[in-house]
């Protein structure tokens, strides 16, 4: 993940969120991170050509409006949002909710560890995972769409 | 890993495979790992139902017969093998296979580091996150291949 490039964060409970930005702020991770509490307040912020696109989206999957699912549907057939990789981070550990978020292309199924500490050490793994990843540049892609 | 299914490593390079198996060994990864030197005979291994479906595929992109990109477009556009996560392994910092890559939904896009205690890094965070996430399970994906089927009918 660029070292600058956002973090999209969709989930609708507010502890779980602020979970997350405690784990990402005691990390020390650089990047921004993007708060949008449902699917369709999600899209509406990729759409927005103002914002730039993020490097990550994590995604929970009970949400309301657009829920995880419906969100995935929606950006894997947008070709400027589908190669944005997707980490769902949920408290489901149905095979169904597997089945179906692999089946559209996610690249990460993380069941939300209950204490913090062990949370902390899963979040750690994500972001070391994502930066060593090489990802799009946005300068690129923006050539890439006018081709 | 995450379970104990075999890792499928596609790569034609059979220093840089040494290099992989080397890497896994040295980190206790116990997952056994199956090579194909090219897209071509790792879809032949995927579709064989005799052999186990892997957790996790790291695939090369410059290959003879079958490339990397080909080999994603065949295995993603297949039902049964489209879940299984594909993490690039790839020399190529060209930023069209990067965005081709993410575009046939691969699940990570990994340079590799030529010094040797890097790439063990890299390795050593790729078995990490393989571990931490959950992977489907093709049991799952036969019961609803055969449901289809019944529908299909």
């Amino acid at each position: 993940m660029s070292r600058l490039k956002s973090i999209l964060l969709l989930e609708d409970d507010v502890v779980d969120a602020s979970t997350i930005t405690q784990a990402i702020d005691d990390l020390k991770v650089k990047n921004e991170l993007v708060h949008k509490t449902d699917g369709e307040q999600g899209l509406e912020y990729l759409r927005d050509p103002a914002n730039e696109k993020p490097g990550l989206i994590l995604l929970d999957l009970n949400m309301p409006k657009v829920n995880g699912i419906e969100f995935l549907q929606a950006i894997k057939a947008d070709r400027r949002l589908k190669k944005i990789p997707v980490v769902v981070m949920t408290v489901s550990k149905y095979e169904r909710d597997k089945f179906d978020t692999f089946g559209l292309g996610i690249a990460g199924y993380v069941v939300k560890p209950v204490d913090y500490a062990t949370f902390l050490d899963s979040m750690n793994t994500i972001i070391q995972y994502w930066m060593l990843n090489d990802l799009v540049d946005r300068e690129r892609e923006v050539e890439n769409a006018k081709l | 890993m995450r379970n104990s299914k075999p890792i499928l490593l596609v790569e034609d390079d059979n220093v840089d495979a040494m290099t992989v198996k080397r890497a896994l060994k040295d980190l206790r990864v116990t997952n056994p790992l199956v090579h194909s030197a090219n897209g071509e005979e790792a879809i032949g291994y995927l579709r064989n139902d005799a052999n186990e479906k892997p957790c996790v595929i790291l695939l090369d992109l410059n290959m003879p017969k079958m490339n990397g990109i080909e080999f994603l477009k065949v295995a993603k556009s297949d039902e049964m093998l489209k879940r299984i996560p594909a993490v690039v392994l790839t020399t190529s910092k060209d930023d069209r296979d990067k965005v081709e890559s993410f575009e046939l939904n691969v699940a990570g896009y990994i340079v590799k580091p030529v010094d040797y205690k890097k790439f063990v890094e890299a390795i050593r965070i790729v078995n990490l996150y393989w571990t931490l996430s959950e992977l489907p399970s093709h049991e799952q994906e036969n019961e609803n291949a055969k449901l289809e089927t019944h529908i299909a009918y």
